[in-house]
């Protein structure tokens, strides 16, 4: 992309994001809000994305399977709470009295963010170094493991709140938010797209084959699971910053559950699909909160029953590895009859387009 | 001493309810390599069928042997054909995708279980009848054992046994071997792997419902959400012993047990305080999978190229 477009399209990114947070607040813009709930789950579904995505840089792209996500967003938001709450509230006030208020805000939340993923991140890295040596299901329940180790702990640590929870000042907008969540979404894209995705991909494709072209596999797994620990942990600390109340009842694997089911729901190894997992499971459960009178009560029934009939009926996920793109519309119009080949932005599907975009299927035929 | 006994005495307790689960789980798992996460609602299902059994059948005003019996074998024959039907419709449609795919199939039940439960019959713990009447006996010294942990003890290494006996003394458990060692090879020698495979789910998950009633005997408060770290912890037996083997889920169970119990007894002294009791679980797994990959028990698989 030209220069020129870029900085023309990240102006207008920056703009929408005043906009939609303008519309968030409790005033609204020119009259207009979006009210208390709709603002709610727009945050949730947005950090939900940061999850998703970054979960699927690990899992999706480089094909380990992790289910200790949620620790490591735990890690991101209390560590950057702690940092607040002790430390950071003081320097603001000290800040707010040579740049101003807003910026000083603004600089102590960047460090808190930065803080946050940085421990995320060397968590992940104590985490990565021994478990990665695992493989598929016993990588899944290590990693799970720790994260439930890790919940445990900070449940005993009496200086951030233990079992009563911990209040946390509220910082987090949907500029913060937002802006972060493609930040996101264009580290995973330019990670997957450069020959470190390369590499990652081959591992997830063959690991054997991957190592035996000299690519170090273990280097590589640990470097994207560190990634993916930091920008879990940053989701953690717009979490705990927006919900200005932190508990490690958020944090327990049911949330790791949730975040996996996104990834595979919207499609292994699709950055878009991704996202499209993470809105799918926030919304379904939001909407069927309009079902009438007693039908309500079974809610959550309804959301897991749908979530069986949609892994039943798309079981590769709904994108499947291909990504979504604006090309699509364009070659649907061109070419109504369709064309194998991937457009511009297309995934990074090596090997499969059918349906098993098998993870471990070769693996699981060789442990037989 | 006596503390000590006392203390092994109730971890072996609970550490054969997390045996009677894990074998579930491990064989599930060497037979289609799936980790069936509905594993522990399965095990809260048949306590909850025992419960309804027990009123419905007017076991629940005293302390019958007989009834203790009757609800038993029926909630297990219960979660047999709950067990078999969430492989028909839930898993068996997914056999030929990844297996991440069937993972998120057996996620999705487990929610559906509990929330089916939760909106039936409120989160709320229920009280379990007792059908054992309230009994201790001395062993030696101050430590005690009681009638239901006798019980317990006495059920699960029957069951086992018979577990034992069914896979390496019948048909269907020859049949059974012959899956989980090569599938494909298997159905080529006209073993009728959809039938193994169900009968696999039903014989886990009426062991699963044995330690849902078991448990309900020795601490009568059941609710709807009981499977879910039960079932972790009882998952993570059975990766502990080698997951897949089935003495090393009674192994991975009954350490796992010994060691909460530990915890909880004796954390105290040496800094650690008694919450800890749910991590320890998973701390002994990954010391112990960072020495031996593949569990306890389990065997190294030998990577072909």
């Amino acid at each position: 992309m030209p220069t020129f477009k870029r900085v023309l399209s990240t102006i207008a990114i920056i703009l929408a994001l005043y906009l939609v947070n303008a519309f968030m607040s409790k005033e609204g813009l020119f009259g207009f809000g979006f009210g208390a709930y709709p603002t709610d789950v727009l945050m949730t579904l947005t950090i939900n994305i940061i999850l998703a995505v970054s979960l699927n840089l690990i899992t999706g792209f480089t094909g380990q399977f992790s289910i200790g996500h949620a620790g490591f967003m735990a890690i991101g938001a209390y560590a950057s709470a702690y940092l607040v709450v002790y430390h950071a509230q003081f320097w603001e006030r000290d800040l707010a009295a040579v740049v101003g208020f807003t910026t000083a805000h603004a600089l102590i939340f960047m460090i808190a963010i930065a803080f946050g993923s940085l421990v995320a991140a060397f968590a992940g890295l104590l985490v990565g170094i021994p478990s990665l040596r695992l493989r598929g299901d016993y990588l899944a329940i290590v990693t799970l493991g720790f994260a439930e180790i890790i919940r445990i702990v900070i449940l005993n640590i009496d200086k951030v709140g233990g079992a009563t929870g911990f209040s946390v000042p509220s910082y987090s907008n949907f500029i913060w938010v937002g802006g972060f969540a493609i930040i996101s979404i264009v580290i995973v894209y330019n990670i997957v797209h450069s020959d470190i995705g390369r590499a990652l991909v081959s591992i997830r494709e063959d690991e054997l084959a991957a190592e035996a072209m000299g690519i170090n596999t273990t280097r590589y797994k640990v470097l994207a699971f560190v990634i993916s620990s930091a920008l879990a942990g940053l989701a953690g600390v717009l979490f705990g910053h927006y919900r200005s109340f932190l508990s490690t009842n958020d944090f327990q694997f049911i949330r790791s559950f949730e975040i996996i089911i996104m990834i595979v729901l919207g499609g292994m190894g699709s950055l878009t699909g991704a996202v499209l997992g993470a809105v799918v499971i926030t919304i379904m459960p939001e909407l069927l909160r309009q079902l009438p009178g007693d039908f309500s009560r079974y809610r959550l029934v309804v959301y897991s029953a749908m979530l069986i009939v949609i892994i039943l009926t798309r079981p590769q996920g709904i994108l499947g590895t291909r990504e979504f793109s604006l090309s699509w519309l364009k070659r649907a119009r061109k070419r109504p009859e369709g064309d194998q080949v991937v457009g511009g932005t297309g995934g990074v599907s090596i090997a499969e387009q059918g349906p098993p975009s098998a993870i471990d299927r070769k693996k699981e035929e060789e442990n037989r | 001493m006596d503390t000590f006994v006392q203390q092994l005495i109730n971890g072996l307790t609970v550490g054969a309810i997390y045996a009677l689960i894990a074998l579930g789980y491990t064989m599930v798992y060497g037979i289609l390599r799936l980790i069936n996460f509905a594993h522990g609602d399965i095990y809260m299902v048949g306590a909850f069928v025992g419960y309804f059994l027990a009123f419905q059948l007017g076991f629940a005003t005293g302390p019958s042997l007989l009834g203790l019996s009757v609800v038993l074998v029926a909630s297990m024959i219960a979660a047999a054909l709950v067990g078999m039907a969430i492989e028909r419709f839930a898993y068996r449609p997914l056999r030929k995708y990844a297996r991440m795919t069937t993972l998120i199939a057996a996620i999705g039940v487990s929610l559906l279980i509990e929330n089916l439960f939760v909106a039936r019959l409120g989160a709320a713990p229920r009280a379990f009848p007792q059908l054992l009447s309230e009994k201790s006996y001395t062993l030696f010294g101050n430590a005690a054992i009681s009638k239901s942990q006798i019980l317990i003890f006495a059920v699960s290494v029957a069951l086992m046994l018979l577990l034992q006996w069914v896979i390496f003394k019948t048909k269907v458990g020859t049949a059974m071997r012959a899956v989980s060692f090569n599938l494909n090879s298997a159905k080529l020698m006209g073993i009728n792997t959809d039938f193994i495979i169900s009968f696999t789910f039903a014989l886990g998950s009426a062991l699963a419902a044995a330690g849902g009633v078991l448990t309900a005997q020795y601490n009568p408060q059941i609710d709807p959400l009981m499977g879910i770290l039960t079932g972790l912890k009882a998952f993570v037996a059975a990766v502990l012993g080698g997951i897949g083997n089935i003495p090393g889920a009674v192994l991975g169970g009954l350490l796992i047990g010994i060691a909460e119990t530990f915890v909880v007894g004796y954390g105290q002294n040496v800094g650690i305080p008694s919450t800890f009791r749910d991590a320890v679980a998973f701390a002994i797994l990954i010391l112990v999978l960072l020495v031996r990959p593949s569990g306890l028990l389990g065997s190294t698989v030998q990577e072909k190229v």
